[in-house]
């Protein structure tokens, strides 16, 4: 029971306790805790590295995803533990940062934690160990600068960011066309990167699937693909050279803000508004063909009577287009989005080279492709595959890779994989241990030991003996001082990942380790856990 | 103090081998379920729906069972998954790549219990799969220069993809009308144009492709039951009350002659509207939405055919079959397209009475209708059709074809066991593997039809021995048979995606190694 005394000598309760709450206290807390976040660990283990399993989980609605996306997996794994939830976070943390190596962060927290167990078993402090790794993690950061390697490519040879993209894919189920996806990733890169400012929107990049198919199917349009058709069906399937209105206002009477109404009480008022009515219709139409547009892009219904005319006077239209369709269509095709009919001008009108409308297998379904645009700035890729939870993954992955190959572009310092950038680290770091008097030189030593833990498990989902393939790598690092041996994963009978071609992003690296190593503070850290006891 | 618990209460959590098990035995379980129905003596299943009325279907389409299972388990929902998308993509096939998912699986079972990584497995599987579809491509047969020969192909196809159905006892019947009825498309695949009406009554053998267009409506009462020379308006607009689109407006009037006059210049307008249609020079009118009995009696009169209600695929199908353009307001009648056709009359099947347009400008959709005992042989049968229809679209548009009764998967079987001999590694035990899953379709093709299978396959196996071999099985007589003879063929499109889709899903359960379940939704109890 937390009591307190006033001055007065009168106690008060701060914290009530038995009945409704559980309360962990010191060394049992911080035990609880490292327990949770290794079985959160535990279970990404096995999905690291290209030979990594895949996890399939099933979603409360009995809806089925199969990934082996460290990210994807804790999103869906619905948690309940609150510190699982912080690995859950670290991991989305770096989705959103670099795209890539979500699971490679939370196995290296979960070593990190693992670690810093056995450190508490020897009663060092929790907060010496937390300053430990913290000194530890700017080693091996530097040191992962110091190994980094610039990475030559310009927009004319791209090989060498095709690879790297490869390498990203392997690990995914999509890697028996990893080459031609990686290809397109990186081509789609290119085209909406700014190369001058180094800078990449994403955005501007649309990932859009379709069931049925095969994966090599999967295909690049330099344009916008839009999931949708000609509002009336004998409208032309095809127009050349097209200018493209972009309306943000239904091809309906103006439904003004104000409440109002009108009110009909005499035969000439109903006639009235009936011919203003078909007015409306008219000049709407009207307006669109004036300024020259040739394509009607819409985001609102349209009524009959004005398909119709539409489609009477030869003007192509499209509508329920979705708010984020019609933005990218707007970069894309250089056009200015409408919200009304008068502000309507043919400076507006976006241009597009084809606007075509293609069909897919026996169901009623099609797609409207707008290429060759005006500003090629905004591409799509297109994922066709076996099923839906194929499509998925396809798209995480491809997701992945783009991040990769964006990161590439901002930044073109790179560390090998497989990894030997954990084991150049690991190195280092033990290395550096050695120099520090006080009690962190066990937490230091104890990071280098959680840094082994990424290779080890690499060796072991590639069916490898762990222990001695890492410690084979480990000598030869030493013996020869090139910090480019990994574990040959893919059994291609060479250590030297320069010639396996397996890099990654160094800031990807970088962000790995200092996140894991920030998670893992701030669990250490942690000393009393109060939960309500119904839970 | 151990952490047992991070998930929700009800989550659960399999791993490692469990998961591996619960995976294979679902997948299995469901390849076993539509294993019976596969090859041209397959069964039927029945299913009842747990809805109002307990609705039965009896089919024999892998698709159609599959859809309407409820599985909790994962790894066969992957299953049913592939196979509606087969059914989606090809049309046919929606058994076949059930049963080699669940064949390529039980294989890997064996691998795995004799300590095989499943990576290895599907690193073999991939090379096999690739191989076996070099295979089919060396040996396709492709006939698309020879219009004469390509029909031919195309009803073979569609006998052999129509032999395992209901409509069997008519194949050639059917298979001529399928045949018929997609050259009529002209190279397009929106079989939404094939419209198909099903009548119960007759029999199957009464039922006939039109080639004109068939509208299940009725006529006007004292309009014109007959129309030669038609010049047809379709149209989508009100016809019943033209209200006023301006939002806001509501009629507000202090008195009843008011009310009346107001009436009055409604009708007008109805009128108005009315005598533009007519000012088009039609006889025959067509509206998607309702016609009200005001305008349906000014169409009488002025001896118009006003058909109301046709749903929108019909108006569309009208339009692409008569050529005329869909109409929504009629201030200018010069330059609306108007649809033609030779003859409009009414017609009797059964006791139903239907338009008949007939002599159209463009033959591009057609009609098929269907006669039969009853509901269920009628919706089977549309199933049935609709499966030869989609095989034979697809095919049109890829010509190449295959020869089938088991002869495809003997011929992947043959190359995939020579690449299984040439690779060294512990990835050969997987490539035979896969060599078996093929041969376990014609097994059950054999064992569905209560033959010998081993017998059967044993010798195929061995006749394929030699180069250039056309045997397959021949259910019919029972024995090994010369296919190209029997005039059994395959559409490569449809074998091609059977195997492509089967691997990538065994693949796919074969890289799980957790399931991970989370706790359902709950649910407000509705009852």
């Amino acid at each position: 029971m937390a009591l307190a005394f006033d001055e007065f000598g009168r106690p008060f309760i701060i914290l009530r306790e038995q009945d409704q709450k559980t309360r962990l206290r010191g060394i049992d807390a911080q035990k609880a805790n490292i327990a949770a976040g290794k079985a959160v660990a535990r279970i990404l283990r096995s999905s690291l590295g290209p030979k990594g399993m895949d996890k399939m989980l099933q979603g409360p609605d009995g809806d089925i995803t199969i990934t082996n996306d460290g990210a994807t997996i804790l999103e869906q794994m619905d948690v309940d533990n609150q510190i699982a939830k912080l690995m859950v976070e670290l991991s989305r943390s770096q989705d959103y940062e670099i795209g890539d190596g979500t699971t490679g962060v939370v196995v290296l927290a979960g070593a990190l934690l693992e670690q810093a167990e056995r450190q508490l078993d020897r009663g060092i402090h929790p907060i010496r160990i937390a300053e430990g790794y913290e000194m530890a993690s700017r080693v091996a950061v530097e040191h992962l600068e110091r190994i980094a390697q610039k990475f030559e490519f310009d927009v004319n040879n791209f090989e060498p960011l095709v690879k790297t993209c490869t390498t990203t894919l392997s690990s995914k189920i999509v890697n028996r066309c990893k080459r031609s996806l990686a290809e397109i990733a990186v081509k789609a890169v290119l085209a909406v990167a700014d190369l001058e400012r180094r800078d990449v929107n994403l955005d501007l990049i649309k990932v859009e699937g379709k069931v049925g198919g095969k994966l090599e199917d999967t295909e690049l349009i330099y344009g916008i693909l839009v999931d949708k058709d000609m509002s009336h069906p004998q409208m032309p399937k095809h127009i050349e050279d097209a200018h493209i209105a972009i309306l943000t206002c239904p091809f309906e009477p103006p439904k003004p803000k104000t409440k109002h109404k009108v009110d009909i009480d005499t035969v000439e008022k109903f006639q009235t508004l009936r011919k203003q009515e078909q007015q409306y219709f008219d000049e709407m139409v009207q307006k669109c063909k004036d300024v020259g547009a040739t394509l009607v892009i819409c985001q609102w219904g349209f009524d009959d009577e004005a398909n119709h005319l539409l489609m009477h006077r030869n003007l192509p239209a499209v509508r329920w287009v979705g708010g984020v369709e019609l933005e990218l269509i707007a970069i894309a095709t250089g056009g200015r989005i409408v919200p009304r009919f008068q502000e309507l001008t043919p400076e507006k009108l976006g241009k597009a080279g084809v606007v075509r409308e293609k069909s897919f297998g026996t169901t009623k379904e099609r797609m409207l492709y707008i290429e060759h645009c005006a500003n090629s700035k905004a591409v799509t890729i297109f994922i066709r595959g076996g099923n839906k939870m194929m499509i998925e993954e396809t798209k995480r992955s491809i997701h992945d890779a783009l991040c990769v190959a964006r990161n590439l572009i901002r930044n073109k310092s790179i560390v090998y994989g497989g990894g030997s950038a954990e084991i150049a680290c690991s190195l280092a770091v033990d290395a550096a241990a050695d120099k520090y008097p006080g009690v962190e030189q066990y937490a230091i030593r104890a990071f280098a030991e959680a840094l082994d833990s990424v290779p080890m498990a690499l060796a072991e989902n590639s069916g490898l003996q762990p222990i001695e393939t890492l410690s084979a790598v480990k000598s030869q690092q030493i013996k020869e001082n090139i910090p480019f041996y990994g574990i040959d994963c893919n059994d291609m009978g060479t250590n030297d990942m320069r010639k396996q071609d397996v890099f990654e992003t160094l800031i990807g690296k970088q962000q790995q380790i200092l996140l894991a190593t920030q998670v893992v503070k701030m669990i250490l850290k942690i000393d009393d856990v109060i939960s309500n006891s119904e839970y | 103090m151990p952490i047992d618990r991070i998930f929700k209460d009800d989550a659960n959590e399999e791993k490692g081998e469990r998961a591996r098990m619960a995976s294979f035995v679902g997948a299995m379980a469901i390849s076993d379920l539509v294993k019976s129905t596969l090859g041209p003596k397959g069964m039927d299943k029945i299913l009842q729906s747990t809805g109002r009325g307990h609705s039965v279907t009896v089919t024999n389409d892998g698709a159609t069972i599959l859809k309407s299972l409820h599985i909790d388990n994962p790894a066969a929902k992957v299953l049913v998954d592939i196979s509606k998308v087969q059914d989606d993509e090809v049309g046919d096939g929606t058994t076949s790549v059930v049963v080699l998912a669940g064949e390529l699986l039980r294989e890997a079972e064996k691998l795995v219990a004799s300590k095989i990584h499943p990576m290895t497995i599907i690193a073999g599987y991939r090379m096999a799969a690739e191989c076996a579809r070099n295979a089919l491509l060396k040996r396709v047969i492709d006939n698309k220069d020879n219009a004469e020969k390509f029909r031919q192909d195309l009803l073979k196809i569609a006998m052999t993809t129509l032999c395992s159905k209901i409509l069997s006892q008519d194949k050639e019947h059917f298979a001529e009308m399928a045949v018929d009825a997609v050259f009529r498309l002209k190279g397009s695949t929106n079989l939404e144009a094939i419209q198909i009406i099903k009548k119960p009554g007759g029999s199957l053998k009464d039922s006939f492709l039109d080639e004109g267009f068939i509208l299940d409506k009725k006529i006007g009462i004292g309009q014109p039951k007959r129309i030669e020379n038609a010049k047809i308006l379709v149209a989508n607009t009100a016809m019943d009350t033209d209200k006023v689109k301006i939002y806001g407006a509501r009629v507000r009037v202090d008195s009843m002659t008011k009310v009346a006059e107001i009436e009055g210049a409604e009708k007008e307008k109805m009128k108005d509207k009315v005598k533009k249609i007519i000012a088009h020079g039609i006889n025959c009118f067509v509206n998607r939405q309702l016609i009200y009995n005001f305008p349906e009696e000014l169409f009488a009169d002025a001896g118009i055919l006003a058909i109301e209600h046709a749903d929108f695929e019909g108006i569309e199908r009208l339009g692409l079959v008569t050529g005329g353009e869909i109409a929504s307001t009629f201030d200018n009648p010069e330059s609306v397209k108007l649809g033609h056709c030779k003859l409009i009359e009414e017609i009797m099947i059964g006791e139903d009475k239907l338009i008949h347009f007939s002599g159209c400008e463009m033959g591009q959709a057609c009609s098929i209708v269907l006669r039969g005992a009853s509901h269920h042989v009628l919706d089977e049968a549309e199933r049935s059709l609709h499966d030869a229809l989609c095989v034979l679209s697809q095919t049109v548009n890829d010509s190449r074809v295959l020869l089938g009764g088991g002869w495809p998967e003997m011929v992947m079987a043959k190359e995939v066991d020579e690449l299984a001999r040439k690779t060294a590694g512990k990835k050969s035990h997987a490539i035979e593997a896969f060599s078996r899953a093929l041969v376990a379709i014609p097994t059950t093709i054999a064992d569905n039809a209560g033959l010998d299978s081993a017998e059967l396959v044993a010798q195929l196996r061995a006749e394929h021995h030699a180069e250039g071999c056309n045997a397959g099985i021949d259910v019919i007589s029972g024995s090994v048979g010369d296919m190209e003879e029997r005039g059994i063929y395959e559409a490569f499109k449809v074998k091609q995606a059977v195997l492509l889709s089967a691997t990538e899903a065994s693949e796919m359960i074969l890289r799980v190694d957790e399931i991970i379940t989370c706790a359902p939704r709950r649910r407000e109890d509705r009852m």
